[in-house]
């Protein structure tokens, strides 16, 4: 064999196992292509589909909120924002610096873009300024010419026209916390704001609405190259409280006076929460926008708890508010209201002395004397007569001691003691002496401002289980809706009790030796009735009993008394019930009971039904 | 009995242009059309179904290149032959121009302007190195080449360019043209054992190779190594590739339907993916077709190898059709996702000048490897005598 054959011959053998290994990658190629196109075909087939057509997700307008004549109280405004689209600007700079001639744009701000400006691709608008008024929006639109790349955008964000006033009750809404999300996609989308707080959570569902989708086609740039089906989205319906926006801004404002105080007005036969109060109070658009550190720092430190809706969340001993209860158990249990008690200012029990608020006594009293007076020996002496469980069963049916179930969150349920509960709680036996204390709406018994608003409606209602409640089904003036109000289930107490207790808390406003006669509403067919109530919050000791009891005006004011004041009207045909209570304030009769009585006759002389300085008031009673 | 120099047989050594073009290889050519065709057809779709701006363009590049072919075609054999080390030389300098323009100039520069089309030096080498290796081994006997110390010189002459073309840097010109080299080592018939020893040595140099790599290229291996690291940076090309390609199913969405290729969900669509929108399009039938065609164009070139009478020829022959092998397989394996991304082109489809004029001028050597079949030529490349 020639030399040259053998070259030829392995270069033979050598292509040969060339072509062998070729054509055995080849077949990896097809045994790819298999794999790929015909084995995991759906796979990446829905991948594709997913890839081609995205979902968009256009936001639902919310819904408003209007009181019970349709103003509205919460809104949405249109948020005008400049912003320029880098791709179609030759020169940014030279388009912000145009925009700065008609818009006031700080220089750094100008720099700030432009540095940011890479971080997007070039059809992303950059946001310039938000919150244009209706002038620099007009002077961007006609100078639009010299600016090019800039154009206006527009998004919805809520307002609250009446601020502060209706921040407890309307609440405010924010960007969804992580726990939020879950799984709604709606939450996911950047600047969608959920309702945090009040009527806008606990009805953020309804004033959500729907989202509407975009089925739009995009590139794998993110440009959207058409759109190719659109459902718009669905605003959430229009949420009408029960509020009387006028009346809310009057008591909102009375209460502004006192350092820290809350009020509610009930309509006794409805339940609607015309009024409901509670100061300090905030700026709701300030949580929309987004707080700073320093401001939440100091809403939430304040010792006056702005940030708490004390009509619901506050607790308070009732006082001698809690002397009605008292009564009904009395009246219940079987105690004439002839019972008749001598004070002498002072009570025994065992070894130790029960004071009377009156230092020098009452003398003899019967029961309405008792309530008119608010005669602390007189109530004990009858709550030592009925026992604690009486009266903590009494206050029940009356709503105390548990939620009303009123429509807003966080409301506290307050405490009604009876022996059952000292034993579970505390695993002791109730004393004799804390049934006394209990009797005057002290001690361990705790109630909110809307729990003793309810507690006075459902005595002035003829004793009706009321509900309160904040939304009603339609607008005052729409004559279309049915009255959807659910007809309350009368309570199991007798209305001969109710009527004479009744009676006694317009002894205390109206007779000149009643604990309130300087609240009293002189206007005929207005009067209300009412009693008052000083809470003590520090423990009197003997000390100082002995050389005499400090005012509460010479007292800090963490240690005054609560004063408070419940009350309905007008006596003749109770329409109106409320609370009032000022933290600290002092005496109920000095301090809650003046604000009391300017709230019943704000909402009477309000009432739609009472003819415009008139005081007929056959309307009011057709309607109660 | 023939001396060493001088070889004998081979009738046709002195044929006119006419006979030539009598003696070309038509099937070839056809196959060649046909592929280009399909290039055509899918520069169309890339065009988002306009003529403009590629498929014109590649049309008229194909025309040019095609002339290029017939002319590569009808120069004497043994043109080539002589001229082998010469061209490797141009190719070599030019090399190193665009390399030291590259660092005068801006970045890494990969091609020359000379007037009409950008030259890339990288592609002429690939070419070059073809016709000098077979130059080479052209000269040496099988005694000759089982010494080691005679692929010394080949090794460095695969090496040299391929660390400059590194430099530039595109990591996949600089490995085809070291796998080109190696495929004609094998070719020419070095010793097997000595494959393997580079093999291993390969293999262990790597961890030191990789200190080498840019960035870039570092991302785009340990993306491929594990995708699902980064699905929007440097995996997000191969994913969307393997969606395009996949979602094709068997039959494809139809010409001009590729969904994710006109949506620009697939990058590079006219040049490096292309395959990808054939998939897409024309499903698993149309990469079949594409790549039996492929198959085919390889056979043409490893028969003709094989039906050359000498030794010259035959490395051409086999060099080209197995750089064009080399092409196609990395190419489709990268846009199948078997292998890490790297820049190649698929031959004679991808939209590219210099690519489309390298393979031609490729082919009108393997053409003129078949119309000299029967010409012997001395080992030291001087005389066929007949």
């Amino acid at each position: 064999m020639t030399k040259p054959q053998i070259l030829q011959r392995t270069f033979g053998r050598r292509v040969a196992m060339l072509a062998g290994g070729q054509a055995v990658l080849f077949s990896a190629l097809v045994g790819r292509m298999y794999y790929l196109q015909v084995m995991e075909t759906e796979r990446y087939r829905l991948l594709a589909e997913q890839n081609r057509v995205n979902l968009r997700l256009l936001p639902p307008l919310r819904g408003k909120i209007v009181d019970r004549f349709g103003r509205p109280m919460a809104i949405n405004d249109p948020n005008y924002r400049v912003v320029v689209v880098p791709e179609q600007t030759a020169d940014m700079r030279a388009t912000l610096k145009a925009l700065a001639r008609v818009l006031p744009i700080e220089p750094e701000e100008i720099e700030r873009i432009l540095r940011d400006r890479n971080r997007y691709r070039a059809f992303v608008p950059i946001p310039v300024r938000e919150n244009l008024t209706w002038g620099q929006v007009s002077r961007v639109e006609v100078n639009s010419p010299d600016l090019p790349g800039a154009s206006i955008e527009v998004d919805q964000s809520r307002s609250y026209p009446f601020g502060a006033s209706t921040a407890h009750v309307l609440g405010y809404v924010g960007s969804p916390a992580e726990n939020d999300v879950g799984d709604d996609p709606l939450l996911q989308l950047p600047g969608f704001r959920i309702g945090k707080t009040g009527l806008e959570k606990v009805y953020d569902s309804q004033l959500r609405g729907t989202a509407g989708t975009s089925e739009i086609e995009v590139n794998a740039l993110g440009r959207v190259i058409r759109e190719l089906a659109r459902h718009d989205a669905n605003a959430g319906v229009e949420l009408v409280s029960t509020l009387d926006i006028g009346l809310q801004q009057f008591v909102q404002q009375r209460l502004a006076e006192q350092q820290s105080a809350s009020a509610v007005v009930l309509d006794v036969v409805t339940g609607d929460v015309l009024a409901m109060g509670s100061t300090p109070s905030f700026d709701p658009s300030a949580f929309n926008r987004g707080l700073s550190g320093a401001e939440w720092q100091n809403l939430s430190s304040d010792i006056s708890h702005p940030l708490t809706n004390k009509t619901i969340a506050g607790q308070y001993p009732p006082g001698s508010t809690f002397k009605t209860m008292t009564a009904m158990a009395a009246l219940e249990a079987g105690m004439e209201p002839g019972h008749t008690v001598f004070c002498p200012g002072f009570m025994s029990l065992g070894s130790v002395s029960f004071h009377c608020w009156r230092h020098q006594g009452h003398g003899t009293l019967d029961m309405l004397g008792g309530i008119k007076n608010s005669c602390d020996v007189y109530f004990y002496d009858v709550a030592r007569r009925i026992g604690i469980d009486a009266i903590a069963d009494m206050s029940r049916r009356f709503g105390l001691g548990q939620p009303t179930g009123l429509d807003l969150p966080g409301e506290k349920p307050g405490l009604i003691p009876d022996t059952v509960w000292k034993k579970a709680t505390f695993n002791d036996t109730w004393h004799p002496g804390e049934t006394l204390i209990a009797g005057i709406g002290q001690g361990f018994i705790q109630a909110t401002p809307l729990q003793l608003a309810v507690m006075t409606a459902r005595l002035a209602n003829g004793g009706y289980a009321l509900r309160p409640h904040l939304v009603r089904a339609s607008r005052l003036d729409d004559a279309t809706a049915p009255d959807t109000t659910p007809p309350f289930p009368k309570m199991n107490v007798n209305p001969v009790h109710m009527k004479l207790v009744g009676e006694g808390m317009r002894m205390v406003v109206n007779e000149p030796d009643g604990t309130a006669y300087g609240s009293h509403i002189s206007q005929p067919g207005m009067e209300m009735a009412g009693k008052t109530g000083s809470a003590q919050v520090r423990r009197i000791t003997m000390a100082e009993r002995l050389a005499g009891i400090r005012k509460n005006e010479d007292l800090p004011w963490p240690m005054r008394d609560h004063a408070l004041f419940i009350c309905f009207a007008p006596t003749s045909a109770p329409r109106y019930a409320a609370a009032v209570v000022v933290e600290h304030g002092g005496g109920g009769a000095k301090v809650a009971g003046p604000i009391a009585r300017d709230i019943m006759l704000e909402c009477q002389q309000r009432d739609p039904a009472h003819p415009p300085g008139g005081t007929k008031l056959a309307a009011i009673r057709a309607e109660g | 009995m023939a001396t060493p120099f001088i070889a004998s047989g081979g009738a046709n050594t002195n044929m006119s242009a006419l006979e030539k073009l009598r003696h070309f290889n038509w099937g070839l050519l056809l196959a060649i059309a046909a592929t280009a065709g399909i290039g055509f057809a899918m520069l169309y779709s890339a065009g988002n179904g306009h003529a403009d701006p590629w498929m014109s363009r590649q049309a008229l590049r194909f025309a040019g290149g095609f002339c290029a072919l017939i002319v590569v075609a009808l120069v004497d054999f043994r043109f080539w032959l002589r001229h082998a080390y010469p061209l490797y030389a141009l190719a070599f300098l030019l090399l190193i121009y665009v390399e030291v323009a590259g660092h005068i100039g801006m970045g890494a520069q990969r091609w020359i302007n000379v007037g009409f089309l950008q030259l890339q030096p990288s592609e002429l080498m690939k070419i070059s190195l073809v016709l000098a290796l077979a130059r080479y081994f052209h000269g040496l006997t099988y005694e000759d080449i089982g010494k080691p110390i005679n692929i010394l010189l080949p090794i460095v002459m695969v090496l040299v360019p391929a660390g400059l073309v590194l430099l530039q840097p595109d990591l996949g010109t600089a490995g085809m043209l070291v796998l080109g080299g190696a495929l004609m080592f094998f070719a020419a018939g070095v010793r097997l054992w000595k494959f393997a020893i580079v093999l291993v040595a390969g293999l262990s140099a790597i961890p030191i190779g990789w200190n080498f790599l840019r960035d870039y290229q570092k991302d785009r291996i340990l993306t491929f190594l594990n995708p699902e690291t980064d699905p929007l940076g440097a995996g997000y090309h191969i994913l969307q590739s393997k969606i395009a390609f996949g979602s094709g199913g068997l039959f494809g969405k139809g010409f001009l339907q590729g969904s994710q290729s006109h949506l620009n969900f697939l990058p590079e669509r006219q040049t490096d993916f292309i395959f990808t929108m054939l998939a897409e399009e024309f499903g698993m039938v149309g990469g079949l077709v594409l790549l039996g065609l492929y198959a085919l164009l390889i056979a043409y070139g490893l028969a003709i190898g094989l039906r050359s009478r000498n030794q010259f020829g035959r490395l051409v022959a086999v060099g080209l059709a197995g750089n064009l092998f080399l092409y196609v397989f990395i190419n489709m394996a990268m846009v199948m996702g078997l292998i890490p991304v790297v820049g190649v082109p698929l031959p004679l489809i991808s939209y590219g000048g210099t690519a489309m004029l390298t393979v031609l001028v490729g082919f009108g050597l393997i053409m003129s490897v078949y119309i000299n079949r029967d010409l012997r030529i001395g080992r030291r490349g001087g005389v066929a005598e007949d």
